[in-house]
């Protein structure tokens, strides 16, 4: 496989919190393939949503080099980063397909193509016949899902989530993991998810990225085989027990 | 191929391990079914405007009733049909006095709602301006506006327009501080969003933050509303030689309560027309949800 799609190395940033340095990541470096579901998974402020920033190009980095893009698959940083935060932030005021079609407007993207591709997207994500309705006619999940269809309108390479089920009930979040990893197969985007669920992490991820808190560093950083498409059975089985249990160990919990 | 569940379309889904029966989710329709069963009905659109009609009704019935029976003396409260009567007499040139108060109130919120929303403008786009001039505000609004009237008298004598700037001077605050609360109150993650597709600051604007402080903008003109009248009333008290407030002061002498009843009537349908056209506005700008109470 030819260069990388994302390639960090020594990423460092810190933070003035009240005139004191804070280190969110010390020493950040890895690499992610074109097509893969990166989990970054660890404790509150170990620097994960700093890291996923960082990558947005949002946060400029003290020290250490952030390349994303490939011969093969060139980044335009402004079109290609779709995000989904934890919580929806749909506009209240915007019907469903006229949020998920903002960053189209942004872009300036022709809008009839764009709302075409926003009924399709919307029925992807399973919100056929919702595109009319405004944001607080849906549920959590289905916002959150509306949310996810908003970042693919532009077609970008890389799609950013921070922890994007976090304020989801628990059963709402197993179905939107697997919904997450259907959409991801068909849409065929690189993702990086931060998370700090365990199971979660391993669930999703062709790799997982461990980050350990306090001082902020990178603990581990390895494939997930399980083959896909992952199923809810899986969980239950002797090597995601495995891949789990390695986690919890890492970060202290065993 | 071993699939696992795949779960498109609605937000239901049962699980394999849960039994059959047990629900996961609702539609809204059963939701709606499920809290009327346990709250009873909600009373219907055609119901809820009966009972205000019907307790306005019954607040004039009262008021008849206790002028009829109570022997109070007509001067110190006329019963409704007195205070309509008062209309007929000629000498209170009741249309005039009505079309100047309105226009002294319409002029006044009009300017405060223009130059209020304006300067919220200013300070979400110049920061400097808002640290400058905010805290400034913030100490004139202490002033009571109403203390102001014989000032504006001085300097600008009386009639129509130092009435409307007294409205002005007392509903344009509220105005500022609501919008300009609102034109902050921008989601860090939604900054984030338009920085990571490189918007421009216009985008952030039209997109995001006016249409999102829309809905402080119409709470601060809906209490606006309300004070733009007191303040046009209170200017036509302090010096004027027209308008409802200017007549009740004349009434006052003759003892005509019932004009002077008719006159607080007026004024106060004069305030509710404006506030019916400003919750007409919201209610065409503002979708439901994005409404503040």
């Amino acid at each position: 496989m030819g260069e990388p799609f994302i390639h960090l190395a020594g990423v460092q940033k810190a933070y003035r919190a009240q005139g004191v340095p804070l280190l969110a990541i010390s020493e950040a470096t890895f690499e992610v393939e074109a097509g893969e579901l990166v989990s970054l998974v660890g404790p509150s402020g170990c620097g994960k949503t700093t890291l996923l920033k960082v990558l947005a190009g949002l946060h400029p980095v003290d020290s250490g080099k952030v390349k994303i893009g490939s011969p093969a698959q060139p980044f335009d940083p402004s079109r290609d980063i779709g995000m989904v935060f934890q919580q929806p932030l749909l506009l209240k005021w915007r019907r469903i397909i006229d949020n998920v079609l903002l960053p189209a407007e942004i872009l300036g993207l022709p809008m009839a193509q764009s709302r075409d591709r926003a009924r399709d997207l919307l029925a992807l994500v399973g919100l056929k016949g919702k595109e009319k309705m405004y944001p607080y006619e849906l549920s959590g999940g289905m916002q959150q899902r509306a949310a996810i269809a908003r970042a693919l309108i532009h077609d970008p390479k890389l799609i950013l989530m921070d922890e994007p089920f976090g304020a989801l009930d628990a059963l709402t979040r197993e179905k939107m993991n697997l919904e997450l990893l259907r959409i991801w197969q068909e849409a065929k985007k690189t993702v990086v998810f931060v998370t700090h669920g365990i199971t979660e992490a391993v669930f999703l991820g062709t790799r997982v990225i461990v980050l350990t808190a306090g001082p902020a560093r990178m603990a581990d950083n390895f494939r997930v085989e399980l083959p896909h498409p992952r199923t809810l059975e899986m969980k239950t089985g002797e090597a995601f027990g495995d891949y789990t249990r390695r986690i919890y160990r890492l970060l202290g919990m065993e | 191929m071993a699939l696992g569940p795949r779960f498109r379309g609605d937000e239901r889904m049962e699980l394999p391990q849960l039994a059959p029966t047990t629900r996961l989710s609702y539609d809204a329709r059963e939701v709606v079914e499920l809290r009327e069963a346990a709250l009873g009905r909600h009373p219907q659109a055609l119901q809820r405007y009966a009972l205000a009609v019907l307790s306005h009704i019954g607040l004039v019935a009262a008021w008849y009733l206790f002028v009829k029976f109570g022997e109070v003396p007509k001067f110190v409260m006329p019963s409704p049909y007195d205070t309509v009567h008062a209309l007929l007499v000629p000498n209170y040139r009741w249309p005039e006095n009505i079309a100047v108060t309105t226009v002294e109130i319409f002029a006044g919120y009009i300017l405060a709602v223009v130059f209020g929303i304006g300067a919220a403008l200013l300070f979400s786009w110049f920061r400097w301006f808002e640290m400058a001039v905010m805290p400034l505000l913030v100490s004139l609004n202490m002033i009571p506006k109403v203390a102001l009237g014989p000032l504006i008298i001085v300097w600008f004598k009386y009639g129509i327009g130092p009435n409307a700037m007294m409205a002005f001077a007392i509903c344009f605050f509220p105005i500022v501080l609501t919008t300009a609360r609102g034109l902050r109150e921008v989601e860090p993650d939604l900054l984030d969003l338009v920085h990571t597709l490189r918007g421009s600051r216009w985008q952030l604007f039209t997109k995001i933050q006016l249409p999102g402080a829309l809905p402080y903008v119409f709470s601060g003109m809906k209490v606006a509303a309300i004070l733009a009248v007191a303040g046009a009333i209170v200017g036509e008290f302090l010096g004027s030689d027209r308008g409802l407030g200017y007549l009740m002061l004349q009434v006052q002498v003759t003892l005509d309560t019932a004009a002077m009843f008719m006159a607080v009537i007026l004024i106060t349908l004069i305030g509710v027309v404006l506030y019916g056209l400003v919750l007409a506005l919201e209610r065409a700008l503002v979708p439901r949800d994005a409404r503040l109470a």
